[in-house]
């Protein structure tokens, strides 16, 4: 089965294509993009297309591989050998499954969601080589081998904040989202308003790509801050004029809030507008 | 076969391994794609290259590489008979391909095959390939019945291709080869700084503790170590230094993976009121200095790579800049900036005996406190170390 988008996601092409060949032949997939394009939605998607369940492990500065396939924990066990308790004798119930192990298990082909991998350490890809790799790993307390029943489909997102290592780079297939272009943005919000009055949208994405390219934002608005923006529009039933009335590049969009978050950002707008009406 | 296109992005210093290699041929056995030049272009792309600021040289590579190639030759080159075989008929009318079959595929292939020599002998044939407007068997959108298109769907497209639009140009900031020397000597910068959440026993403290307890567990953690390492790197570009914009952009392109935070920015010749973070805007998209004083702590540790080659009027003088008006002199930026990131140095291209002969150089030799060092090995071994102090 092959994965086209969906009702709910839009996609490119290229990046169908990418993921169709990575997962026809079982190699992960890493994706990168700025914030908001799609990237941890994507893995949602695909399984759902495919039907396949999704396994997400969403990764944080302290997680350690060994956390994706299984935790000895071996502190409740020592505590409980202290209370003289009676599980103690079975390793196997301080031994707790990770998200890959579980993935390993399931009885269909199934989606691995690897979320946000570079903010873990620089050393945590390379301890997951031989896993995604051969799809197994030995647990060491039970002595006991875990092999994938079948070969899940990985999908592996990052933003960049560390760099990955060659050796895991080069087992990876890699697909980058391009920040949507205006015909791409169209679709995507037709896709969570639908119906949406063509006057107010194409105001809307005027003011949307135009804040964009303001040279110096600490925060580009993304994706996920154009649908805030155009929700509070509706709630307010805000007209589309008074978005971006051509002879008047001067006036302050409502409720910009939504689209620049960062303090600095709202306050650099605010001057340009500010210089603007000054040049006129 | 495919190998001469894996060749070639080698030699534009991709850095492509086999196993990706032959992860593609898998591709292209499963197919994976469609015949389309545009689909392989994805699919190599997304096999072979595996960070976005090689997108660029990949797509000047590609387009190299399959220039003229809508005329066959090329794609010969590339891709399986069999393979190419399935391409053509895909673009032939049904009595095209009755009339192919009779003039037959083996004498079609041959005179590919001779072509394909020639063009090779003088490298410079590619333009017989092109435009040849159906006169030639091999000439794109012809009216001959040999005449074969394989991307035969761009006809529909506007007439740049995806990779000739160069649209991650903007991404592109690693040179890659020779910076193995830089590397190590980077590494020194990494500092193991015992801080953060306490989160690995500490087996031997818990013994000792639970030994103290007579026997209750006492368990002890302690931080894990992690790369704590901030650095802001600022780069002299455009002017006197574009000599050096090589060995700069390696030791750029070693840094990334260095370390846990790397901030960088550009300037022209010495610091003023503006920096910058993307050359070619650096008229659109300046940065106001104050802000980027404001915005990273103290534990920020300060890299300036430049030649500090320039009229001795650009540090001393209000006003003295080539390029801005600069109310105050590069000296007071340059204070400004090593008194907020005292850990600061200054790596220099230029080899260390020609400094005392430039004015500048000595001037800005002194405002660094001594704290310049020459862009060799030797040089940020003793830079690095003065940093990690
Ligand atoms: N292609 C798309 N089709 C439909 N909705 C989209 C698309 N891209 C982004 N969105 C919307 O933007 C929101 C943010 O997407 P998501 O969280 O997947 O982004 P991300 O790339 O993972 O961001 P981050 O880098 O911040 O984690 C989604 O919840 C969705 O509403
Ligand atoms: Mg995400």
């Amino acid at each position: 089965m092959r994965f086209s988008g969906s009702d709910k996601y839009v996609t490119t092409g290229d990046l169908t294509l990418a993921v169709n060949a990575a997962v026809t032949l079982q190699r992960p997939l890493l994706i990168k993009g700025e914030p908001g394009t799609g990237k941890t939605m994507l893995a949602e998607e695909v399984a759902a297309a495919l039907g396949r369940p999704l396994f997400q492990w969403h990764i944080k500065s302290t997680t350690k591989a060994q956390q994706g396939l299984y935790e000895y924990d071996a502190v409740s066990r020592l505590r409980d050998s202290q209370l003289g308790e009676a599980k103690v004798a079975d390793i196997g119930s301080y031994i707790l499954k990770g998200v890959l192990w579980q993935a390993f298990e399931c009885a269909t082909p199934s989606v691995v969601l690897i979320d946000e991998i570079d903010k873990a350490d620089i050393e945590f890809p390379n301890d997951l080589l031989r896993e995604l790799d051969r799809m197994e790993f030995f647990v060491y307390e039970t002595r006991q081998n875990v092999r994938a029943r079948h070969r899940p489909a990985v999908f592996i997102t990052s933003n960049n904040e560390k760099e990955l290592p060659d050796a895991f780079l080069r087992r990876c297939f890699f697909h980058y989202i391009k920040f949507p272009d205006r015909e791409t943005m169209k679709r995507i919000v037709d896709v969570h308003f639908p119906g949406l009055k063509p006057a107010l949208l194409r105001e809307a994405l005027e003011v949307f790509f135009e804040l964009r390219e303001i040279p110096g934002l600490k925060k580009k608005p993304s994706t996920s801050e154009l649908l805030d923006w155009l929700k509070l529009l509706l709630a307010e039933d805000i007209p589309p004029e008074a978005l971006h009335s051509k002879d008047n590049k001067s006036a302050i969009p409502p409720l910009h809030g939504a689209l620049l978050k960062n303090e600095q950002d709202v306050h650099l707008f605010e001057r340009l507008i500010f210089m603007a009406r000054q040049n006129r | 076969m495919l190998i001469d296109f894996f060749l070639h992005l080698k030699e534009n210093r991709l850095p492509v391994s086999i196993k990706e290699f032959l992860a593609l041929l898998e591709a292209l056995q499963q197919h994976v794609i469609e015949h389309s030049l545009d689909d392989f272009y994805v699919l190599s792309r997304a096999i072979l290259v595996k960070d976005e600021t090689h997108f660029d040289k990949f797509d000047r590579a590609f387009g190299e590489y399959f220039k003229g190639v809508e005329a066959l030759p090329g794609m010969e080159a590339l891709i399986p008979e069999e393979w190419l075989r399935q391409a053509v008929k895909k673009h032939l009318s049904d009595a095209e391909c009755a009339k192919l079959e009779k003039l037959g595929w083996e004498k079609l292939m041959e005179t590919f095959k001779k072509r394909l020599a020639e063009q090779k002998e003088r490298h410079s044939g590619g333009s017989k390939w092109i435009g040849t407007g159906g006169t030639s068997p091999f000439g794109h959108g012809g009216t001959h019945p040999e005449g074969i298109r394989v991307g035969g769907k761009s006809e529909n497209r506007s007439a740049v291709k995806v990779w000739e639009k160069r649209e991650y140009r903007n991404l592109d900031d690693s040179v890659e080869i020779g910076t193995r020397n830089i590397k190590i000597a980077l590494r020194r910068l990494r500092r193991f700084a015992r801080q953060g959440a306490p989160e690995e026993l500490d087996l031997e403290g818990t013994i000792a503790g639970t030994a103290r307890n007579a026997g209750w567990l006492d368990l002890r953690l302690r931080p894990e170590r992690h790369n704590a390492v901030k650095v802001l790197l600022f780069l002299d570009i455009g002017g006197s230094m574009d000599d050096h914009i090589r060995v700069c952009e390696e030791l750029f392109s070693a840094c990334h993976s260095e370390f846990k935070h790397l901030e960088y920015y550009y300037f022209h010749n010495c610091v003023y009121e503006y920096l910058w973070k993307d050359n070619r805007r650096r008229h659109s998209e300046r940065i106001d200095t104050h802000d980027v004083l404001h915005r990273y702590g103290n534990d920020y540790k300060l890299i300036f790579v430049g030649d500090a080659a320039m009229s001795p009027y650009e540090i001393l003088q209000p006003w003295g800049s080539v390029e801005y008006n600069n109310a105050e002199p590069g000296a007071t930026w340059l204070r400004r900036l090593t008194d907020t990131w005292p850990h600061a140095i200054w790596l220099n291209p230029e080899s260390e005996h020609a400094w005392q002969y430039r004015q500048s150089t000595s001037l800005i030799h002194n405002l660094m406190g001594g704290r310049m060092f020459p862009l060799t090995l030797d040089g940020l071994e003793r830079g690095m170390r003065l940093l990690s102090k």
